[in-house]
């Protein structure tokens, strides 16, 4: 008798409503636009996280190296119920966030990744797919944790996030904390935006193409930082000085 | 009294530096050595406002010169709040001009990235008075909203104006490798557009979140030296022409008028007394704008325009590059960034920049007198600076 395994091994999806794309004004002028990305669409998203996984600057590097495999966990059908939204300027690849629906009321956060920083493009991204789990799922609550101390400050301080520390997060088992729709009611009118319908010619730019980030984050460009960094005991930066140099990797 | 020049310069980014405060401060003073062609300093002064408080590095001039190996050289930190740079400088400019040194290195250095943000306001809050301001919260942020309502007021300034004042330095700033913000904003992402509000919010009304400078690290330096000294080395003759201070009232609240700002204006007189120049003769001015309204205020009360009108000027693009007199070329402390401690003498750094005409694409076209305001506590300890180029 054979055995299917893919079909063992791949979870079954719960049917989830789509994230309805919509699009904001950032403090540069320029307009962004936050949109559901197919699965399909993920082989073009994971070039562009790859090389910040050597990064080593605001934790990009364990963010870049969890978020590509997540990203490529959802393309394999190796995880439940996962979404992933892309924000884009231009066509440009400006953030990615991630996550998944545990429960008809539970959603789980998975990462917030600018591409493009500053101007709350982060910010403007985590607001959106909290707007997805709520207002979309109608789920009571999303946990969240944070690897950075700029995702603590943006996410834990700026909506009072209630603490779930009984609860593990799936990222790492660290403590959870809550956005509760109660919570996220209360900052919609501060730090949720956004307007629909996007604008046609927008929106087709945006499905046209995930373009790279013109302006991707990067080490540190001053040499005694990256001389220092280089005596960091995780070595990511020597690996990464050796890599670009075409030298062996040890 | 000897006449006194700049012999080299140096800087490091105005962002998020991830090394020790001791090496913010050295590595600028490496690079003016390295600029000056020159090997020792007689004497170095450190301007630093919270290496004990918040690095919890007190005596940091003791460090700094041992770590840059210029021992026995004298060294001394200077703190005299956000105006500590430029204090240094007058330090260092007395020194050599009474005749006690020849080379003088002048160093700001300030790590306050260090401390979360909430601190780090609370940290430049504990200049106000203890008993009549700080022990009932006022921070400079809230001062800055006060005195912003008061302007607008008073001389028709609108938010409008506060806002052109952000996009034209942090355009400037994008033109400076060392700019702690590299964001090109419009008044369209910060005032008009529906996101507008969460995109810029109310910080201290009615100042928004791009009216108020970023918290930064950096470190700038100067080496100052004697016209001898400056004949042995091949650097462009910039003097350090004219050096005002004035102090005011402690509390502003004791001010008769809160909107004018007595300090600046006597301390750039004085400057311009001893330089011997007018206002009108300056071709370029980094001005303290820890807040957009105070680059307003200062372009008044320094003489460049007359009280209550430097929002017209501003409207009629007199203080971009180009215009009548360029304010904040660098960025301005608004979008180069504010480590409070080395502001001033990273003012100077890009003053002598533009002299030596090495500034790039934001050269001032035919800079011949550079001038810097370093604005301390809410205006009661201001120092300024006026440059020229021989």
């Amino acid at each position: 008798m054979s055995v299917d395994l893919e079909k063992i091994l791949r979870p079954v999806d719960t049917p989830l409503p789509k994230f309805p794309a919509k699009y904001m004004t950032l403090a540069n002028g320029q307009e962004m636009v936050v949109r559901q990305a197919e699965r399909d669409e993920i082989p073009d998203i994971l070039p562009h996280v790859e090389p910040l996984i050597h990064v080593e600057r605001d934790f990009y590097n364990i963010v870049a190296a969890r978020l590509y495999s997540e990203l490529l966990a959802y393309y394999t059908y190796r995880v439940q119920d996962e979404y992933v939204l892309v924000a884009q300027i231009d066509g440009e690849l400006a953030a990615i966030v991630n996550g998944r629906s545990v429960s008809p009321d539970v959603g789980m956060s998975y990462h917030t990744f600018s591409l493009r920083r500053g101007l709350r493009v982060g910010a403007h991204a985590f607001a959106t797919k909290m707007e997805y789990h709520i207002d979309i799922l109608k789920q009571k609550e999303v946990l969240i944790v944070a690897e950075s101390g700029i995702g603590f400050r943006r996410w834990m301080i700026e909506y009072n996030l209630e603490k779930r520390f009984h609860i593990p997060h799936e990222l790492g088992g660290c403590p959870s904390w809550s956005l509760t729709k109660e919570l996220f009611d209360k900052a919609r009118n501060t730090l949720v935006v956004g307007r629909r319908p996007v604008p046609e010619h927008l929106l087709a730019k945006a499905k046209a193409g995930i373009l790279p980030p013109s302006d991707p984050p990067k080490g540190p460009e001053d040499l005694l930082a990256a001389t220092r960094s280089m005596l960091d005991s995780t070595a990511t930066s020597l690996i990464e000085m050796r890599r670009k140099q075409g030298g062996k990797i040890q | 009294m000897r006449e006194v020049y700049v012999a080299g310069i140096g800087i490091t980014s105005f962002s998020r530096l991830e090394y020790p405060l001791v090496e913010i401060a050295a590595y600028p003073g490496l690079m003016a050595l390295r600029d000056s062609g020159l090997k020792k300093v007689d004497h170095l002064y450190v301007a630093n406002m919270g290496g004990g408080r918040i690095n919890g590095q007190t005596g940091l001039a003791s460090a700094v010169v041992d770590h840059m190996s210029l021992t026995p050289a004298g060294a001394e930190t200077i703190e005299n709040g956000p105006a500590s740079g430029a204090s240094a400088i007058k330090q260092g400019y007395m020194a050599i001009a009474s005749g006690m040194h020849d080379v003088v290195m002048v160093i700001g250095a300030e790590r306050m990235r260090e401390a979360n943000p909430l601190e780090a306001t609370d940290f430049v809050a504990t200049l106000t008075h203890p008993q009549a301001e700080y022990i009932y919260g006022v921070t400079l942020p809230a001062l800055a909203g006060m005195f912003t309502r008061l302007y607008m007021e008073k001389y028709g300034v609108t938010a409008r104006h506060l806002a052109m004042v952000a996009v034209k330095n942090h355009k400037n700033a994008m033109d400076n490798f060392y700019a702690h913000l590299h964001e090109d904003i419009t008044i369209e992402g910060i005032l008009d557009s529906p996101e507008a509000s969460t995109n810029n919010p109310y910080v201290a009304d009615p100042l928004r979140f791009y009216d108020v400078c970023p918290v930064s690290d950096g470190g700038a330096c100067l080496i100052l030296a004697t016209a001898e000294v400056m004949k042995k080395i091949n650097k462009p003759m910039i003097r350090l022409a004219g050096i005002g201070q004035a102090t005011d009232t402690h509390c502003v609240h004791e001010r008769k008028d809160p909107t004018e700002l007595l300090a600046v204006r006597e301390a750039a007189r004085q400057s311009f007394k001893m330089a011997g120049v007018k206002p009108s003769d300056v071709s370029v001015a980094e001005l303290h704008d820890a807040f957009t309204i105070l680059e307003i205020a200062e372009s008044e009360e320094v003489g460049f325009f007359k009280k209550g009108e430097g929002h017209l000027a501003l409207e009629r693009g007199e203080t971009q590059i180009g215009g009548k007199i360029p304010i904040n070329p660098s960025g301005g402390l608004k979008a180069k960034g504010h480590p409070v401690g080395a502001t001033g003498v990273g003012q100077a750094h890009e003053i002598v920049l533009q002299l030596r005409g090495e500034a790039g694409k934001r050269q001032v076209k035919n800079a011949k007198v550079g001038f810097t305001c370093n604005f301390g506590g809410f205006g009661n300890n201001v120092v300024c600076l006026t440059f020229i180029k021989e």
